[in-house]
């Protein structure tokens, strides 16, 4: 198995304020990898590199032996058709039904017939559940059939990586277990690749291969899902168990509560 | 003394913000003629634009042409009269309405209710990341999204102001004529005779189509530059109405000023 996606010694700041400080991380043909991290660690940051929406400062992102960071327009657009991505509230184009999001990309990237794509559409939107809803608009959706139709766009051209921002967020139990399964089973049986930025532990541990814990712009801790569960490190430990206080405080930096409240003044 | 200082430190912060706002507004525009490419080879995208901001001003746009019409009959009735003059009540109407209130009023409303939905619009598909989104499919949301736009405003804006006058001018008739009384014949005739070409109407639908090049590229870029939240949308939306109002007016000073110059 060879790596579609290697992340070397990157790092990347907004402004003054560094995010990303060294990552390295690799992701293999076939595999769904996480990406864990609590809110605003630059999870989020790490998909708009690998996208070529943003260029780190120093290091190279390279997908299938790409040098994404280096690319010209014209070649990034190129690859970008070889890769998916599911936002974080699905992103459909509002001014269009669910037919219409899925078909976007093959009207916009290929001259294929309208009974082609009609086909094609049905059968993306039957793989992720909803070829009945078809004809509805997004704002007629629930969250959860919003992101499975966004992920049925988001594999409509057959990509072989698609990545996820935050796919779980804001689901219901059982909304929550049909996108883990439909992540798991669609990167098997479409041969792609996955990367899922989470911070829903229990779901994620479930279906993904490799996880990368990403704390203060570095990666803290990396392994398999039994690996991270038995974990002894504090950092992962907290998250993995969701613990309240530890090396990721409760308290936002402040003076000390005493002289806050003027006690002893 | 540090007072002063600040308050000039702020003037030149807030002229560098202005300009360096208007030379990334020039590249946007540069950027939207650039790629027009889609918006003419797929011009069913821009004619769907057309409809949305075109079609669907023209309640707004004839109604308020017939009462601004019917209006300028009254008024000029009133004053023509004392000099006994009422028989080219048509030309003041026409003449009015085709130089400058038909593109300057019509502008006004197309910013108002177009310009602002523009806005809204292209601000909401940012702040919900279908922009973004249509970007990591390879799809540049400029040609997509901003050129048909564009393209649909500037086609549109002349259309508009022209019904808008037309509507006009018959406002100004069934007041002139039907209510008041003011001999038919004249008012057509006169305004057949004193109307010309290339001078009035011709002017008239230059402005409107540099209005319309207004208003879009400014509603366009607040929206596209609109930070992606609720009260950044609206205040960009705001800004559209504020900025291509004044716009309008000072642009329409500068074309009259070229046009009609040579006229006595």
């Amino acid at each position: 198995m060879d790596n579609l996606v290697e992340i070397e010694n990157v790092s990347f700041s907004y402004g003054d304020r560094p995010v990303l400080k060294g990552i390295n991380l690799t992701a293999r043909r076939g595999q769904v990898i996480a990406i864990m991290g609590n809110s605003g660690c630059g999870k989020t940051t790490l998909l708009r590199l690998i996208g070529g929406q943003i260029k780190p400062d120093q290091g190279t992102v390279k997908v299938a032996g790409q040098v994404v960071n280096e690319l010209k327009p014209l070649d990034l657009y190129s690859l970008r058709r070889k890769m998916g991505m599911l936002f974080q509230f699905g992103a459909l184009f509002t001014d269009m039904n669910v037919f219409e999001n899925v078909a976007f990309q093959m009207r916009e990237h290929t001259k294929l017939p309208e009974d082609v794509i009609r086909d094609l559409v049905l059968m993306k939107l039957h793989a992720v559940g909803l070829r009945g809803a078809a004809d509805l608009m997004p704002s007629e959706l629930s969250g959860g059939m919003a992101r499975r139709v966004a992920l049925a766009r988001a594999i409509a051209l057959e990509p072989m990586l698609v990545m996820y921002d935050e796919p779980f967020a804001g689901l219901d139990p059982i909304s929550l277990g049909v996108t883990g399964n439909l992540i798991r089973r669609l990167t098997d049986t479409l041969g792609l690749t996955s990367l899922v930025v989470t911070h829903d532990v229990q779901e994620s541990l479930k279906i993904v291969d490799y996880v990368y814990f990403v704390s203060e712009g570095i990666i803290e801790a990396e392994g398999t899902p039994a690996e991270i569960s038995a974990s002894n490190l504090p950092f992962v430990h907290q998250f993995v168990h969701g613990e309240a206080d530890g090396p990721v405080p409760f308290h936002y930096p402040a003076k000390p509560y005493e002289s806050d409240l003027r006690l002893g003044a | 003394m540090s007072t002063i200082v600040r308050s000039i430190a702020g003037i030149g912060r807030r002229t560098l913000e202005g300009i360096s706002r208007m030379g990334y507004a020039t590249r946007f525009f540069i950027a939207a003629l650039m790629r027009s490419g889609t918006a003419f080879r797929r011009f069913g995208l821009t004619i769907r634009e057309i409809y949305f901001s075109g079609v669907l001003s023209l309640i707004i746009i004839l109604v308020s042409g017939l009462f601004v019409g019917m209006v300028l009959a009254l008024q000029g009735y009133e004053t023509l009269q004392t000099y006994g003059s009422e028989e080219v009540l048509g030309v003041l109407v026409a003449l009015s309405l085709v130089r400058e209130l038909g593109p300057v009023v019509a502008a006004l409303l197309f910013a108002s209710r177009a310009g602002s939905a523009i806005t809204a619009e292209i601000g909401l598909m940012k702040a919900t990341e279908q922009l973004a989104a249509m970007e990591m499919m390879a799809v540049d949301p400029v040609a997509r999204v901003v050129a048909p736009r564009f393209w649909a405003g500037v086609i549109s804006m002349p259309l508009l102001a022209a019904l808008f006058s037309a509507m006009g001018i018959l406002g100004g008739y069934l007041v002139g004529v039907v209510l008041i009384g003011v001999d038919e014949g004249s008012f057509w005739s006169q305004m057949q005779a004193k109307v010309d070409f290339e001078e009035d109407i011709l002017n008239g639908v230059i402005k409107s189509v540099v209005f319309g090049i207004a208003v879009t590229a400014i509603a366009l870029f607040e929206g596209y530059d609109a930070p992606p939240t609720a009260e950044g949308v609206s205040g960009a939306t705001t800004r559209t109405v504020v900025t291509s109002s004044l716009a309008i007016l000072a642009l329409d000073f500068v074309l009259t000023a070229f046009m009609f110059r040579g006229i006595s």
